[in-house]
């Protein structure tokens, strides 16, 4: 028996929730109440066809990304393929990586279309695609982890900046990790980007062979898992000082290399309460409002 | 690039992604998993935890650290609820835990399972005077029909809401909307509903209601015209005259039925406002948020000139509102104005009284459902005898823990205080129809008796091993303990 799919308004009366099998959406929008109720039937619209879209193509989507992939043939699915082909020379990584990123896109894009919305957003689970109109902002609040939601900084995403994805990805998280981090989160170009980003990042913070770490391979947890029997985090134990500088510092020089590249614009690298910060050396104004909220936290 | 799934996995049908899910994990979405080789909604299993002192203030949700270290079990009692058990629909095979204690010396078994109730709803009590709508009328939700207004009850309003006729006899819409609307309300969550021709509500479940934006605080003791027949005797001979101010009826004690009969005298007292009988006034002043639910702030302005062929100079006068919060205490002087004076000793425990009398206001939340076939089959290889078994109080029934009122009459349908059960004990299903917990306790010679799946029974520290996910509660200390024998409602001897 299949569940159908939850399309509702949340009890604030303007948030919109989207929740269908494993994808759980929450949808704002800021306009004229007429653009917001366009928006949001647009957006039920195009999401009531994910799952299923996702789901033909399941099997090629969970396959490592390598240079001769066949391309697959739904736009999302596409997308997800276009967000990871960056990382697939230096590891392993399938297209699932930004799945959560390049759903919540494409549902913005959908509301997008059928009027101009001041601001906008779709939250996937904590990773999240922006609209944003010139002169607008939204400030993001960041969790150190899911079962503590107590922020511990915020950003503000100013339409001026390039930023128009965030997200989130540690092994306290829904999604497996091969790293140790709590929360990495990323500001990218777009939510699918900044969704593979986070993964590679929080992938990077790691300690490898380190006595504390508890790894499982991913297929004796999930059978279907797409990392097959690639061991992935499951407890992390005490580490000492040096230990969470050790796998900050590893994860700081991935972070810092995708930046270079153009990849991502900052992150945030989260582990027992240390905080890296990455940004552009001129982008200042964004270290020092990133690193100040943190402290304040 | 599937392989054959190994045999302690199944195969999750709830959405296309087809998740194989591995003996005690969940699938992609979190919500479903494989508990006994069973496909489950996984909201966390909830364990009660007799609070060893009762009484103490009570923690919501003691989520324990780590791994369970065995030793509870010897100092503390275990009651296994069915929240996150998992259900027997729609095969009929044994509920999902039957799970064996002993208590004080006598073998119990309790069978614990949650149930897909479609007949089911929510009875709904509002405190409140306002008028929230004439009787049979639609109550919604996001605009669909959820339930009506029934019968008015003493400073209340009583709402049914659900029932089967809307879960599944209108439109889907309808039917969606109902189900959604009944776990909230049973998960203690706030809902809000509007009835047709009348008020626009907020509840939630062991809060005050909000009626047209308006949050009611306290009820009253009563209107003004029944607080004087309340006290009238404590006021009597010490005080000459009172008068109840309230925005419904202003009642006064020397012309009210009350005090005639004690034989208070005339004082010459005037109110504004009009007269309904004899002591009980109508709209003394407007509506507002004062004096007794008034505009007023000082109560004098509902006094016109005493008469001075009835009044006295010295005449006592006590002037209180229906919730004891507005107080004043007035003596007449020699051209018959009220003077304001401190209250006396003897006057202050009627007005402290009346206060203690208000009981705060709130929304109350009854779940009622009716447990059929193959729930029942889950307890009893011959259902019937679980019925029986429960009208003859061998059985005792309990809900996420809770205890259950059932029904006279055929069948098991009970009802339960949500506010009594731990917190998100309801789920639901698409079908649509509510997921509730539901466990029948009895004797194991009993349970044998009755034709129970004795094959399946296990013992409570064997069920506390296995469970992956379990997480503890403290149990209510107004809730009798669902195992113990003695506890009223319990089986007899």
């Amino acid at each position: 028996m299949r569940d159908p799919a939850t399309i509702r308004l949340l009890t604030d009366g303007h948030r919109l929730h989207l929740s269908d099998g494993p994808i759980d959406l929450i949808v704002a929008a800021d306009g004229t109440p007429g653009k917001i109720q366009r928006a949001y039937e647009a957006a039920a619209r195009r999401f009531v066809s994910i799952l299923d879209e996702l789901c033909a193509e399941l099997p090629l989507l969970r396959c490592r990304a390598i240079a001769d992939s066949p391309p697959p043939v739904g736009p999302i699915a596409r997308r997800m393929a276009a967000a990871v082909s960056p990382f697939r020379e230096r590891c392993f990584i399938t297209p699932m990586a930004a799945v959560a990123g390049a759903v919540a896109e494409a549902v913005l894009e959908a509301m997008n279309e059928v009027g101009q919305l001041d601001r906008s957003y779709v939250n996937n689970g904590g990773d999240i695609a922006l609209h944003l109109q010139p002169g607008q902002s939204y400030t993001i609040g960041m969790v150190e982890r899911p079962e503590n939601p107590s922020l511990f900084g915020t950003i503000e995403l100013r339409a001026a900046m390039p930023v128009r994805g965030v997200a989130t990805s540690g092994w306290r998280g829904r999604s497996f990790s091969l790293g140790i981090a709590d929360a990495v989160t990323v500001l990218a170009a777009s939510a699918a980007h900044a969704d593979a980003a986070a993964t590679i990042i929080a992938n990077a913070v790691d300690l490898p062979g380190h006595g504390a770490i508890v790894r499982i391979p991913a297929r004796e947890i999930d059978p279907d898992s797409d990392l097959l029997d690639i061991p992935v985090t499951r407890a992390v134990g005490s580490l000492s000082r040096q230990d969470i500088e050790g796998a900050l510092n590893a994860g700081e020089c991935v972070a810092e290399e995708l930046r270079a590249r153009g990849l991502v614009f900052a992150a945030a690298l989260y582990l027992e309460k240390t905080v890296r910060v990455v940004t552009a050396p001129d982008s200042y104004a964004l270290t020092e409002m990133m690193q100040r909220s943190l402290q304040h936290a | 690039m599937s392989e054959a799934p190994a045999r302690d996995t199944i195969r999750c049908d709830a959405c296309p992604v087809l998740c194989y899910i591995k003996l005690g994990q969940t699938g992609a979405c979190d919500r479903y998993g494989n508990f006994d080789g069973q496909l489950v909604r996984v909201d966390p299993h909830i364990l009660l935890d007799r609070a060893k002192n009762q009484g103490t203030p009570l923690v919501a949700f003691l989520e324990r650290e780590g791994e369970w270290d065995g030793e509870l079990m010897t100092t503390r009692e275990i009651f296994v609820t069915a929240i996150g058990a998992g259900t027997t629909y729609p095969d009929y095979k044994p509920a999902p835990f039957i799970v064996s204690s002993e208590v004080d010396g006598v073998d119990m078994v309790t069978v614990v399972t949650e149930g897909i109730f479609s007949y089911c709803g929510v009875k709904l009590k509002i405190d409140t005077d306002r008028h929230l709508g004439a009787e049979r009328n639609l109550v919604r939700a996001q605009g669909e029909p959820v339930g009506h207004v029934t019968t008015a009850e003493y400073g209340s309003q009583m709402l049914s809401i659900g029932g089967v006729h809307h879960l599944t006899g209108g439109s889907k819409g309808e039917g969606r909307v109902t189900c959604e609307t009944l776990l909230d309300l049973c998960n203690r969550k706030e809902v809000a509903l509007t009835i047709d021709d009348g008020a626009r509500l907020t509840v939630a479940a062991g809060k005050p209601p909000i009626v047209n934006g308006q949050r009611e605080e306290r009820m009253r003791v009563g209107c003004g015209s029944a607080t004087i027949g309340m006290f009238a005797k404590q006021w009597f001979g010490k005080v000459d005259e009172v008068v109840v101010v309230d925005d419904h009826i202003t009642g006064v004690l020397s012309e009210h039925q009350a005090g005639k009969m004690l034989g208070v005298q005339a004082t010459g007292i005037a109110i504004q406002g009009r007269r309904s009988t004899p002591g009980r006034y109508f709209q003394v002043a407007q509506p507002g948020t004062r004096w007794g639910g008034t505009n007023i702030s000082d109560p004098l302005a509902i006094l016109r000139p005493f008469k001075a062929n009835e009044a006295w100079p010295k005449l006592r006068l006590l002037m209180v509102s229906t919730t004891g919060e507005h107080f004043a205490y007035y003596e007449l002087d020699e051209k018959l104005r009220p003077i304001e004076k401190g209250l006396p000793e003897q006057l202050r425990e009627s007005v402290a009284r009346i206060r203690e009398n208000c009981e705060p206001a709130l929304a109350t939340v009854l779940f009622m459902a009716g447990a059929g076939g193959s729930l029942r089959a889950g307890a009893t290889e011959n259902p019937v005898k679980l019925t029986d078994s429960v009208k003859r109080r061998l059985t005792r029934v309990t809900s996420g823990g809770a205890p259950c009122y059932v029904w006279p009459g055929g069948g098991i349908t009970f009802m339960v205080d949500v506010m009594r059960m731990p917190e998100n004990a309801f789920g639901y299903v698409p079908t649509p129809a509510l997921v509730a917990p539901i466990e029948f306790t009895l004797k194991k010679s009993d349970y044998a008796a009755l034709g129970g799946h004795m094959d399946f029974v296990k013992r409570l520290e064997k069920v506390m091993q296995e469970k992956q996910r379990q997480r503890q509660v403290t149990s209510l200390p107004e809730n009798p303990w669902p195992l113990k024998p003695s506890a009223e409602g319990t089986p007899e001897k």
